[in-house]
């Protein structure tokens, strides 16, 4: 950021090969991160043009205090969704969010199709599009390693995000994988980034911020680098990670298993963080700007020959994937769920949605609504190696069904049936069978993700059925989340990053102004965000929460059909408020520099 | 007197903070670069990460190539640098045969560690301690 009267975003043409920086938006009012590419799509997307239209930008925004601070290492992606068609809005760590600061700039926005299938390489004094053809269907891992040879220079201080075959097939949950172990990856990001014909981004973070006084700025950064590291508060996402929560919710009854057909299973020790842990646990690594280091990679030895031949891959493992490729596959044995992933991450899919489709898939095929002439090969719970191969149809769209499938499990069952049993609320639903509000967080919140508010753990927290303070929740939940996520912060330093550390540490760097607005703005942007949504076509009557829902048992008992439409009816009615309260674009006049 | 030693980097989970650490209070800068210590994976992120960083030769490559004596060999390894006489040549860099010195590109200065251990608290994985210098050995 130059200061804090405007941000520096970079504006990528593909169709035209050119490039400009301009001077964009007031940070104070558009605070970075989620706030920036909510402003940026109001400028620059085109609400009425379907998501691959050439004219949809891709954004990457980055927000006042990335790099700054520890956990301020998240880029915000927006775009159009191939999934609904409509704004959307997806996280990552790694390395891109520091490598972006030392670019220059806070944004970039990529509009156009590059006439060939193309690498762009972004650095504080250069922009290239590269030629990439040669890379066309090529899997994550190879395309990252190709990458490293085309762009020698600068180790330690890139980063590498691709797509694989998923997205460029047109799989409508592709994704995009950052550096190795993290990912943009819900609503399909990767598939958008596909539509610009871009396999790869590198940015290179070669250069560097001159601070005037640092005085004040290390005492606020050794204030907060104390408070993530010699206090209890991060120890869970270090310690075995999130996956510590598979046991958790499986006692919770909690867990979906087997396609939501239950909610507890005794044989999860098979798949617990504590086994992970245990036994497959290779490392640990962080996104960079963070000592926390909560990315878990398991080792997954394999063997390929008689003789004791055998091979290694470095997989990452977390809560979410253990879930959608393990408990909701009906999989006990943790090496599987290893393989699985590893297999996603190779065809560049989203891990939930590929898992969850899968597990409609399965018991769609047990009931026989679709046989093998469908699926190719015999889907059966708990099988790693049908699944691995039945990853790769879904990833090829060798045929009709897959096809479908892979347009999302809603697309699937209008053809071949079983609607009541498709685990989705708005997208392939996460983890968490904790009740009413979770459910209606995510079928009708803004990303259509367990991040937006967190419904969770309201419902984990709370046996009284209060739809008012269910809907406050909700809708404070996701403002306050949008001060993190517009800095841009990791979520798992919620606890850390108070409205009152977040200030001082805008403060620290001379940007009282954004302090000072800091709630008032996170406001604006939660209506800005919410508007553009409808704009581009949300309607919540098309979403449904499907009978699976209705049916499950959790620690608190059956789902109440009645507490289920009251919170709905609510929330949809207060995300309508919130739209209607936008006041437009912000008055910055754009210039160019 | 001590240097610094990056002597468990098995345990390094390519947080930066050491290098961010450097950059803040060694240089005023907010910089992965612009640092004594910089991280890098090696090769990939699949391959774990490497330090680079001055290993405290005596006497010094750098110091003794450097034409203008901004370079000086420190007591005990390494060296102390004196700016004000550098004419950023880039001899030291060229002289250094671990690549631990790193030439600015907005101002062609050299950085290189001065073993000042303000990185070591930041590492939460205590890669990186100060050590005494070994004692040379002459023939």
């Amino acid at each position: 950021m130059i200061n804090q009267d405007t941000f520096r975003i970079l504006h990528v043409n593909l169709d035209e090969g050119k490039s400009r920086a301009v001077e964009f938006g007031d940070p104070k009012l558009c605070l970075g991160g989620s706030g920036l590419t909510a402003e940026i799509f109001q400028h620059y997307g085109k609400p009425d043009l379907p998501w691959d239209d050439p004219e949809q930008p891709l954004i990457f925004a980055i927000g006042p205090l990335t790099g700054f601070f520890p956990l301020m290492s998240k880029v915000v992606m927006a775009f159009k969704s191939p999934y609904h068609n409509e704004f959307a809005e997806s996280h990552a760590g790694g390395r891109m969010a520091l490598a972006m600061r030392f670019t220059g700039y806070d944004a970039f926005v990529i509009t156009g199709r590059a006439k060939k299938l193309s690498c762009l390489l972004v650095g504080s004094r250069k922009i290239e599009v590269l030629d990439a053809y040669y890379l066309a269907g090529m899997e994550s891992s190879a395309t990252a390693k190709h990458i490293r040879r085309m762009v020698q220079r600068h180790r330690g201080r890139r980063s590498i995000i691709r797509i694989g075959p998923a997205a460029e097939n047109g799989v409508a949950y592709g994704s995009i994988n950052v550096d190795t172990y993290r990912h943009f990856g819900r609503l399909g990001g990767g598939t958008a980034m596909a539509a610009k014909n871009l396999k790869a981004i590198v940015t290179v973070g070669d250069g560097n911020l001159d601070l005037s006084d640092t005085k004040v700025y290390a005492k606020a950064y050794d204030k907060i680098y104390n408070l993530v590291t010699k206090t209890e508060t991060m120890k869970k996402y270090h310690d075995l990670g999130t996956p510590e929560n598979i046991l958790v919710l499986n006692e919770l009854k909690s867990l979906p298993w087997r396609n939501l057909q239950a909610t507890t299973d005794p044989d999860v020790e098979g798949i617990t963080g504590e086994r992970f842990a245990e036994e497959l646990l290779l490392r640990k690594t962080a996104c960079s700007g963070c000592p926390v280091g909560c990315i878990h990679i398991g080792l997954l030895r394999e063997r390929f020959a008689a003789q004791h031949e055998f091979l290694y891959r470095q997989v990452n493992y977390d809560y979410e994937p253990i879930f959608a490729d393990g408990s909701m596959l009906g999989m006990v044995d943790a090496w599987g769920v290893l393989l699985l992933l590893e297999e996603i991450e190779g065809l560049g899919m989203d891990v939930m949605s590929a898992g969850v489709a899968l597990a409609w898939a399965t018991e769609a095929f047990e009931k026989g609504l679709i046989t093998e002439k469908e699926t190719l090969t015999p889907l059966k719970f708990g099988d790693p190696l049908a699944y691995q191969i039945a990853l790769r149809h879904l990833s090829n769209r060798t045929n009709d069904f897959y096809r479908e499938l892979g347009k999302g499990v809603t697309a699937a069952a209008q053809v071949y049936g079983g609607a009541d049993f498709g685990c989705v609320l708005g997208q392939e639903m996460a983890g968490y069978a904790t009740g009413e509000v979770f459910y209606v967080s995510q079928a009708y919140g803004f990303r259509h993700s367990h991040l937006d508010s967190g419904g969770y753990a309201f419902d984990q927290k709370h046996v009284e059925k209060d739809v008012q303070a269910a809907v406050d929740f909700m809708v404070n939940e996701e403002t306050r989340r949008l001060e993190l996520t517009s800095m841009v912060s990791c979520l798992f330093a919620r606890s850390v990053y108070t409205p009152e550390i977040i200030q001082e540490a805008l403060e620290s760097l001379g940007y009282g102004g954004i302090a000072q607005n800091l709630s008032s703005s996170a406001r604006r942007i939660q209506a800005k965000r919410w508007r553009i949504k409808f704009d581009t076509g949300y309607k919540p009557e098309n979403i449904k929460i499907p009978k699976r829902f209705l049916e499950v048992e959790t620690w608190k008992g059956k789902t109440d059909p009645e507490y289920l439409s009251r919170i709905t009816d609510a929330y949809i009615q207060k995300t309508l408020e919130l739209s209607q309260a936008d006041g437009g674009a912000t008055p910055t006049t754009i210039e160019v520099t | 007197m001590k240097i610094l030693r990056a002597s468990r980097m098995e345990r390094c989970i390519g947080c930066y903070s050491c290098s961010l650490a450097c950059a803040r209070l060694v240089h005023r800068s907010l910089s992965w670069e612009r640092a004594g210590i910089r991280i890098r994976s090696a090769g990939g992120l699949t391959s774990g990460y490497e330090a680079q960083v001055c290993i405290a030769c005596n006497p010094a490559p750098c110091a003794q190539a450097c034409p203008t004596d901004a370079f000086r060999l420190r007591p005990g390894g390494g060296v102390r640098v004196k700016l004000e006489t550098c004419i950023r040549c880039g001899a030291c860099a060229a002289a250094c045969p671990f690549e631990a010195i790193y030439m600015d590109e907005d101002n062609s200065y050299p950085n290189v560690c001065i073993h000042c251990g303000r990185c070591v608290p930041y590492c939460p994985h205590e890669c990186l301690e100060t050590v005494d210098a070994p004692a040379v050995i002459h023939d």
